[in-house]
């Protein structure tokens, strides 16, 4: 452990190393972090199945502090979207999303949650889950294997190594907004798109289309 | 059938009755006045009392709009066809619910999907999409912000190869469209007071009409996010006390187009879609879908293709089983254990698909007429070791370690009670039909590829409740395992593919419904061809979204963390439910 997390200029006694170990905050914030990244248990499509296989014992997420799978996004630090998004389902993904604690991670978990996979072109799909929620490691594959996800937890780990208490989202001085939740008019509405669809609705008929 | 008891089928079923006459059609048309008397008819004089599938086509060129009503005797043999045409402004249909109640969720689908009204349905609301949405999707006429052209593949990926985003192309670079009128200021939501309206109300006093007991009456969603429903899959229940009072299930989750995607691809394009319907078992859904397709061709895989789909069919219905088991006690409270034990085995299975075909779960195995490729050096050993050593031991382990557990009989005996009659008025399929007493699987009542070469029990458990449901699954993996034995040892050399494998299949116009007894229950796959190479319509008779008809059926009058055992119990996917 204290191999880890050593400063490499500051040597510590021979006698002492077992117990102690002179770090940086960051280092010791990130390291508990990474080891400790408890997932939302919530599957959405075929992808799912692979991701109960990743918890299973033939692949063992325990290894990576991961296999408290928590029901409540209260309890969970990352999001593994793993499916296909589709626009009766954004609000309540949007919604989980708000209401996860900070620090949370999102994995956009195969093909089509990544960018709409085989379905882009249905009319009930959304392409992609990061056109409403920030997604920090995108796992390609339909479905992705085990190894995959796997794969992708390790990346999301480099990530977590490279953020700075200083400069991570949660502790800055301004509080982090909150994704405005979809609605769901005629077709998916996003409310960022408000501003242009009055703007349309004010023109005459004729300049439509 | 000969054409003597044809002509008496149309006979009884009376006036206005006449053939479908056209070419590679078959069935009756009936006009649409008339349907709910000779559906009637059917049933309680000719003995086709089940209501397989209900779904509905757009013949736009003709500007007609069909219903199309599959039934089959639980007694066995060849189905009947029953069609009403109608216009394609303002079409009405009288609805079967009242004959069939296993109609109401399809023809909730058939009116969210194409627009087709039922007359005296209790709850016609949208059921995949959400009220309010624009437009009736599968109508022929309606196209979506992504639309491109008719047929893939798209010009502008192939071959010309002028690649463009199909974001550039929208208004708003999202896969949106609204109508031209619309206004966001203007718009009011469309919240659930409809959903909730329909839910049945509480009668009589609660708790047993004890008036010292003062119940509160109130009404739950489940999910869609909740770690039970199996994925994205929402529950009303309406509550008096802890007991419930009504149930609704609401879907629609994870509804990806299949059926519109479907359209636009070719006939083989569409094989792997349908490994993602059910994706535990998608070599059983590549199963019915080839069927389909080689009725419309007219052709016959060569014997070790068949050899080889059968037990492609049989494993994963095994693995499928075995994780039902592994969900439903993970239902029940034995979180995850279950389903590591179930999973250990999955996996070996997987593996054997993943050395067949390429991918663990997504196998794309099929094809008209044959098959992808042939098994590879060393995965028959693997097979015969795990059929003959591995399997039934494990098999015999889980079922030690469960069946008599104390927690699960207490849970599941007489729980979630489905009668017979129930069952079949609300079109159940699969294990839960059986489990309620009625002995009908496909590969029995109207065997296909080579099922009527086997021998096998067909598993029937008499009581109807979630104890005999759990069982069922035990049974029909020995079943299997049975019929594995039986493929293995006959298992011929030879020709994996009938002619040489086309990409593009040259299918005949005509329609056909191809059915097959997948683990979760009948599934069927009707497809239209106009002799183009994409077909006209592609319908998924999906067994876990019509089972979930008997969910409220089985919940009311149990308490409320019953119909998470009972939900269990039934084994759906949401895959195959939205589609």
């Amino acid at each position: 452990m204290s191999d880890e997390l050593n400063h490499p200029e500051i040597d510590v006694p021979e006698e002492l190393r077992r117990n102690v170990a002179i770090t940086t905050l960051d280092k010791i914030y990130n390291w508990g972090r990474r080891s400790s990244v408890w997932p939302m248990f919530w599957g959405l499509a075929c992808c799912a199945i692979e991701m109960i296989c990743t918890a299973t014992s033939r692949y063992d997420l325990s290894r990576f502090g991961m296999e408290v799978m928590r029901p409540s996004p209260r309890q969970a630090d990352l999001m593994i979207v793993s499916g296909t998004v589709t626009k009766k389902l954004i609000p309540q993904i949007v919604r989980l999303y708000n209401q996860m604690g900070e620090p949370k991670y999102v994995i956009a978990m195969g093909a089509c949650a990544s960018g709409g996979g085989p379905f882009k072109e249905g009319y009930n799909v959304v392409s992609g889950v990061d056109q409403f929620v920030p997604v920090d490691v995108y796992v390609p594959g339909c479905p992705p294997t085990p190894q995959a996800l796997l794969h992708g937890f390790a990346k999301l780990r480099e990530k977590i190594d490279t953020q700075s208490v200083t400069s991570v989202r949660w502790y800055q001085k301004a509080p982090v907004e909150p994704i405005p939740i979809p609605l769901l008019g005629p077709d998916l509405i996003n409310p960022r798109d408000l501003p242009a669809l009055r703007d349309r609705a004010a023109q005459p008929a004729a300049a439509q289309s | 059938m000969t054409d003597k008891v044809l002509d008496n089928v149309e006979s009884r079923l009376g006036d206005g009755v006449v053939r479908d006459e056209r070419g590679g059609y078959s069935g009756y048309l009936v006009p649409a006045a008339r349907l709910a008397n000779v559906a009637r008819t059917a049933r309680d004089e000719l003995g086709y009392d089940y209501l397989s599938s209900v779904t509905g086509v757009d013949y736009l060129p003709e500007g007609k709009l069909e219903v199309v009503y599959q039934l089959y005797p639980t007694a066995g043999g060849a189905g009947l066809v029953l069609k009403a045409q109608l216009p394609r402004e303002a079409p009405v249909v009288p609805s079967l619910v009242p004959l069939f109640p296993g109609a109401e969720l399809q023809e909730r689908e058939v009116w969210d999907l194409l627009g087709i009204r039922f007359e005296g349905h209790p709850d016609l609301r949208r059921v995949l999409l959400w009220e309010g949405f624009a437009g009736h999707p599968l109508r022929k006429d309606w196209t979506e912000a992504y639309f491109e052209e008719d047929a893939k593949p798209f010009k502008s990926r192939w071959p010309e190869g002028k690649i463009h985003r199909i974001e550039d192309k929208v208004p708003f670079r999202h896969n949106v469209a609204y109508p031209p009128d619309f206004t966001p200021d203007g718009w009011v939501p469309e919240g659930d007071a409809a959903l909730y309206a329909g839910l049945g109300q509480v009668t009589g006093g609660g708790n047993g009409g004890d008036p010292a007991l003062n119940t509160d009456e109130i009404i739950v969603n489940l999910g869609p996010q909740h770690p039970s429903t199996h994925g994205v899959f929402r529950v009303v229940v309406r509550l008096d006390g802890e007991t419930v009072v009504d149930l609704k299930p609401v879907m629609g989750y994870l509804h990806r187009n299949h059926e519109k995607i479907a359209e636009r691809n070719t006939f083989l394009m569409n094989m792997p879609f349908t490994d993602r319907l059910d994706y535990f078992s998608s070599m059983g859904n590549n199963f019915g879908y080839a069927l389909a397709v080689e009725k419309l061709m007219g052709i016959q895989p060569p014997e070790r293709a068949e050899y080889l789909r059968v037990m492609m069919a049989e494993l994963t219905r095994i693995q499928n089983h075995l994780s039902a088991i592994g969900f439903l006690l993970n239902d029940l409270g034995a979180f995850f254990t279950p389903v590591m034990y179930a999973f250990e085995e999955r996996e070996l299975i997987l593996d054997i698909f993943e050395a067949t075909s390429g991918s663990r779960m997504m196998c794309n195995y099929f094809r008209f007429g044959g098959l992808e490729r042939d098994l590879p050096d060393g995965v028959l050993p693997k097979i015969r070791e795990l059929v003959y050593e591995r399997l039934p031991r494990k098999v015999d382990e889980l079922d030690r370690y469960l069946t008599e557990n104390e927690i699960v009989r207490a849970r599941c005996i007489g729980v979630g009670v489905l009668t017979r009659e129930r069952a079949i008025a609300l079109s159940a399929a699969g294990p839960v039909l059986r489990a309620s007493g009625v002995p009908y699987d496909v590969r029995r009542a109207e065997p296909y590829s080579i099922y009527d070469r086997f021998d096998f029990d067909v598993a029937v458990r008499p009581h109807g409740d979630v104890y005999d449901r759990y069982l069922i699954r035990f049974d029909e993996i020995r079943q299997s395992l049975r019929i594995l034995d039986q493929v293995l040892k006959q298992l011929p050399e030879g020709e994996i593919q009938t002619g040489k494998p086309q990409y593009q299949a040259r299918v005949p116009a005509g329609e056909a419904y191809g059915r097959v007894e997948n683990p979760k229950g009948e599934l069927g796959y009707y497809v239209i061809s106009t002799g183009k190479p994409t077909p006209w319509r592609y319908h998924v008779r999906a067994p876990s979204f019509i089972n979930l008809t008997t969910l409220a059926e089985m919940s009311r009058g149990y308490k409320l963390a019953d119909v998470v055992v009972s939900l269990g119990s039934i084994d759906i996917v949401l895959g195959e439910v939205d589609r």
